[in-house]
């Protein structure tokens, strides 16, 4: 019998996959709307019923694709990966009024400049902080703090140790998590409400995946206003972190020994 | 058919991708360059020509919107693929840095989004 419904959920991984996704989605909503009485969104709790699954599915497995790694919710990777992620958010440029998004495009282009520079910077300061010296391990530290694509793409680039990566890559993709939790709470604070302010949020955010789910569960219509800007950040981090910024760092922090 | 749209949105999508990974290979960088967002910039561009010309069907639209709809579901699959356990095992120099660089950049948004021009709502109501 377990054998059998093994074979059921790994030969219908995807068709699975919509049915939990579905189950949560409506767990979701019905809580939000009865306990909170829709103060919090029902979007921000699935995702947040997400990532606790993802912790138990690390938790089990111990592998690095969250529940995905389970054998029987293997679908989850398909459904959720990055074809077809980046699928459903080229679909949501059908939503987009070409008009406000050009003229806050200057605005969403500076704001991913902010948002390049300045966790990069905090990220140098913070591996500082705990003791890094050598401008290597400093500047894959501050790009893993841009995103958790930049920090080993730049790592690999310039010659950091394994261990250095693997600590830019957790900074990350804690801080992309981060993004995805706290932007509903602060979405007040940042007068997130109108397309420009969500480029400049995504802008300065950075990571496809914790502004598309951050928004995601603040405002479904700002989806696509901030992917269009979001998609440019991993691209511009790994243009500028291994050149410019390394060069930076390595007149500022000359080898020592 | 709604077929239609879904092919249209399949074909913006790769050939956004592929212009994002030239752009890449162009730049001497090992990663997509803005290969979603030009794939918007397309979609966005054949739809508005699609409505101007009057090719584009409704029915065939409904094959975008479904997909559009199905976001907020694959964004959830998506967290539930995270990379949690690493995330928090990184120790407290990983989450140090990206606590502050969160603080850091929301508030750098709200300063952005309060100083919003007064000049911008004016012209929403124009155009």
């Amino acid at each position: 019998m377990e054998t059998l419904l093994q074979k059921l959920a790994v030969e219908n991984g995807l068709v699975l996959s919509f049915a939990i996704i579905g189950l949560v989605v409506l767990f979701s909503e019905v809580v939000a709307r009865q306990l909170t009485r829709g103060r919090v969104q029902g979007s921000a709790l699935a995702i947040l019923i997400g990532l606790t699954l993802a912790y138990v599915g690390g938790r089990l497995t111990g592998g690095n694709k969250g529940l995905a790694d389970v054998s029987y919710f293997s679908g989850l990777a398909l459904m959720g990966g990055s074809m077809l992620r980046d699928f459903a958010i080229v679909a949501t440029a059908f939503e987009v009024h070409p008009t406000e998004a050009k003229r806050a495009g200057w605005m969403g282009a500076i704001a991913l400049g902010l948002g390049t520079i300045v966790p990069f910077i905090i990220g140098v300061g913070t591996a500082y902080a705990f003791g890094y010296r050598d401008a290597i391990s400093l500047t894959t530290i501050g790009a893993g703090t841009v995103t958790y694509i930049v920090g080993p793409v730049t790592g690999t680039a310039i010659g950091a140790s394994s261990e250095v990566i693997t600590l830019a890559i957790a900074s990350g993709v804690f801080k992309a998590i981060l993004v995805m939790v706290t932007t509903p709470m602060l979405a007040k604070f940042m007068r997130l409400g109108t397309p420009r302010s969500a480029m400049v949020f995504a802008g300065l955010a950075g990571t496809v995946s914790g502004v598309s789910a951050g928004l995601a569960a603040t405002d479904r219509k700002l989806v696509p206003y901030g992917a269009l800007v979001a998609t440019f950040h991993t691209g511009v981090g790994c243009l500028v972190c291994p050149s410019i910024f390394f060069f930076v760092v390595r007149a500022l922090f000359p080898a020592h020994s | 058919m709604p077929l239609y749209g879904t092919a249209l949105l399949a074909g913006c999508h790769l050939l956004g991708i592929f212009l994002g990974e030239l752009l890449g290979r162009l730049l001497g960088v090992p990663a997509n360059v803005g290969g979603v967002g030009i794939a918007m910039l397309l979609l966005i561009a054949v739809r508005w020509h699609g409505h101007a010309r009057g090719w584009l069907a409704p029915r065939s639209e409904e094959g975008v919107k479904y997909w559009a709809a199905l976001y907020i579901p694959v964004v959830i699959a998506m967290a539930a693929q995270q990379n949690v356990l690493k995330a928090l095992s990184g120790g407290p120099m990983a989450v140090l840095a990206a606590v502050l660089a969160v603080l850091a950049c929301t508030s750098i948004a709200a300063w952005i989004n309060r100083h919003e021009p007064a000049a911008a709502a004016p012209v929403a109501e124009i155009s």
